[in-house]
């Protein structure tokens, strides 16, 4: 029996000990950093707070893909730390967030997907056709127009079934973006332009871009648009778009990172102006891909707005951003997001710094 | 009269609280949904539930109009009434007319399991399976040998109006099965041997006596499927093509179409906080749950009926 008590009082007498130890050699209580925003970038987002995980150990990264439009609501309600959007802010959602930040934080692109059959690659699109095409003004393969610009490919006589996202989202804003800079119609005809949704007038609408993907793929003689990761993922095959420069490029990696680089030697607003006019469209480049843009983090310049925001917390987010448009970047291709040029990192750089709390500068590593 | 703090008391009173929390709850969401979208009524008034257009990108030239999710909605829940009403029936009235014993108990637990399963997967069922039988064995054909008829024109595709008819079809059948089941078991006995008495067949007696005593019921339960019918997003949402605008009013079966749930399904996520598309989104919401009380007040109605015939009063 004394022994059995022994075991026990020594069991306990660990646990105690272990216990306080645990207690007492733990980090001290961790800085907690909320967002939430747009769905494309959340497996980056939570890549990129994972790996910062590691880097600073007392920093906790939290993002919650609820969509753009709650992300700015998020925003305006002060509730997070910093908001994720696909599509810059409007006028009208500058003036319900004021004095907010846009920091490009990855690339997205958009690729034509199509299924038709014996034709698994090596398809050349313009982007006029692919607008006559969700426009319902082209409806065969066997077109003239996409026949012409096709010579090794016979094209067959069947109706083209188009399929488009059926949800809000920046993949569609994108997307009908470059439909409104190629074509004066599509931009000019109400219900279109761009936008997050529009009112397609032809088509089948799946839900995300695993719907519109999973139409493409199990319906013959379908085109439709798809986020380039997803695109990437899957094997899909994807047209090769006409760029300014007239070459025929293939979506990838690559010649995103290329439009972009492209693009921001044109020039690029300061992070506090409004980037609702910017795009990344039909950017000039020998192989640069035409249908691309950013997708951005949005952030208050002056982070005493936000209620219970510390000075710690304010320098811990700056350096989570700072981190995020450097070391950060590294993370992206493996996921298949394209890495932001130097020279839009700059621009980054500038806007990350002018970030203050109670007027103050924080350090940014 | 004086209250005392009795036990009884005690609960009565809980259970009141609690039965009012319900009602309370209604009125909140009511009243939240019809304050939320008030700016879409004020610029648009009725014409918010005639409109055919959805166009909100343009900030200050905004269009909502909610009838072709409207018809949407009431077109997929007719289709699921005219197919699934006759299923349910079949199978309440083999379970309380004819079946043995031995199978009433299976049968109608499988029927019931139906309802639990989650409609996410009705609609990845339909959505990878149903849809290509649909396309296949229904559409195709009728679509090459009909396809002049205005309701069976356009291209199938497999994913439009009668595809999400019929998984909501298979959704109600549970509802409305077991409720029609409980009402032919209410018909009393006595009916039941007195219309043999005088020499009806089975079938005679199902139909003139069981089925005509216990039509008010049956009624009921057709509208508790409706309720169902009408307010289910995810499987809709999966099948039904999600066509916006004009070209998402039901004039062809096998069209791509929108029911109100998926319309907000689809696109409250992404609205912008800044626009008219929020609120026109929350005046979506806001007519279906009118369409929603509306049925209900009736299918309430109706069982109240039969409850008052199962209590012995004849009509």
């Amino acid at each position: 029996m004394e022994t059995k008590y022994k075991i026990i009082a020594i069991v306990l007498i660990a646990v105690i000990v272990g216990g306080v130890g645990y207690i007492l050699l733990s980090p001290p209580s961790s800085v907690i950093l909320s967002g939430s925003g747009a769905t494309f970038p959340v497996p980056l987002i939570d890549a990129m707070a994972t790996e910062y995980g590691t880097v600073k150990p007392d920093v906790l990264v939290g993002y919650e893909g609820i969509g753009s439009g709650g992300g700015i609501s998020a925003l305006q309600a002060k509730t997070v730390d910093f908001a994720g959007s696909d599509a810059p802010l409007s006028a009208a959602e500058r003036e319900i967030t004021p004095n907010t930040l846009h920091i490009p934080e990855t690339i997205g692109a958009v690729t034509v997907a199509y299924n038709i059959p014996n034709v698994a690659t090596g398809l050349h699109l313009t982007g006029q056709i692919i607008a006559d095409i969700f426009q319902g003004k082209i409806t065969n393969w066997n077109d003239a127009a996409i026949q012409d610009i096709n010579p090794d490919i016979t094209l067959p006589d069947h109706a083209i079934v188009v399929a488009h996202r059926s949800d809000g989202s920046g993949t569609t804003f994108i997307f009908t973006g470059y439909l409104s800079v190629v074509s004066d119609d599509w931009a000019n005809t109400a219900g279109l332009g761009q936008g997050k949704s529009v009112e397609w007038p032809v088509g089948l609408g799946g839900n995300g871009n695993s719907g519109v993907a999973q139409l493409v793929q199990d319906t013959e003689y379908c085109i439709g648009y798809v986020e380039l990761a997803y695109a990437l993922e899957n094997n899909m095959s994807v047209a090769a778009i006409q760029n300014p420069a007239g070459n025929y490029v293939s979506p990838s990696l690559e010649t995103t990172t290329e439009a972009v680089a492209g693009k921001a030697q044109q020039g690029l607003p300061a992070g506090d102006a409004s980037w609702s006019d910017v795009n990344v469209l039909n950017a000039p480049g020998e192989q640069a891909y035409p249908i691309v843009s950013f997708t951005y983090l949005l952030v208050y310049k002056e982070l005493k707005v936000i209620p219970g925001m510390t000075e710690a917390k304010a320098t811990a987010l700056v350096q989570f951003l700072w981190w995020v448009v450097h070391d950060g970047q590294q993370l992206g291709p493996d996921l298949e997001y394209a890495p932001l040029p130097s020279n839009v990192v700059q621009i980054d750089e500038a806007s990350i710094q002018s970030i203050t709390f109670n007027g103050q500068q924080l350090p940014t590593t | 009269m004086h209250w005392r703090l009795t036990g009884d008391n005690i609960f009565k009173t809980l259970a009141t609280v609690l039965a009012a929390s319900a009602a309370f709850i209604l009125l909140v969401t009511a009243i939240t949904l019809l304050n939320g979208s008030l700016p879409v009524f004020q610029r648009f008034g009725f014409s918010f539930f005639t409109g055919t257009q959805w166009q909100g990108n343009v900030i200050g030239s905004e269009v909502f109009g909610v009838l072709p999710y409207l018809l949407g909605t009431l077109v997929t829940s007719a289709i699921a009434l005219l197919i699934g009403v006759p299923i349910s029936l079949g199978i309440a009235i083999f379970l309380v007319e004819m079946a043995p014993k031995t199978l009433k108990v299976p049968v109608s637990f499988l029927v019931e399991l139906l309802a639990a399963v989650p409609s996410v997967i009705y609609g990845l069922w339909g959505l990878f399976v149903l849809r290509f039988w649909v396309l296949n064995y229904i559409e195709k054909p009728i679509s090459a040998s009909l396809g002049w008829i205005p309701i069976f024109s356009g291209t199938p595709f497999g994913l439009d109006i009668l595809t999400a008819g019929i998984i909501l079809a298979i959704m109600i059948i549970p509802t409305v099965s077991s409720v029609t089941r409980e009402v032919i078991q209410a018909v009393p006995n006595s009916i039941r041997e007195g219309a043999y008495s005088i020499g009806a067949t089975k079938w005679e007696v199902i139909r003139h006596w069981v089925l005509s005593y216990g039509r008010s019921g049956i009624f009921g339960a057709v509208i508790l499927g409706l309720g169902r019918a009408v307010g289910e997003t995810m499987a809709v949402t999966m099948v039904i093509g999600n066509s916006i605008g004009p070209k998402a009013v039901p004039t062809s079966l096998f069209n791509a179409g929108q029911t109100m749930s998926s319309l907000i399904a689809n696109g409250y996520l992404e609205a912008s906080p800044a626009s008219l598309e929020l609120p026109a989104f929350i005046a979506v919401g806001f007519t279906l749950l009118l369409l929603g009380l509306l049925i209900n007040v009736v299918a309430h109605v109706m069982v109240t009926r039969v409850l008052k015939i199962k209590g012995g009063a004849v009509e």
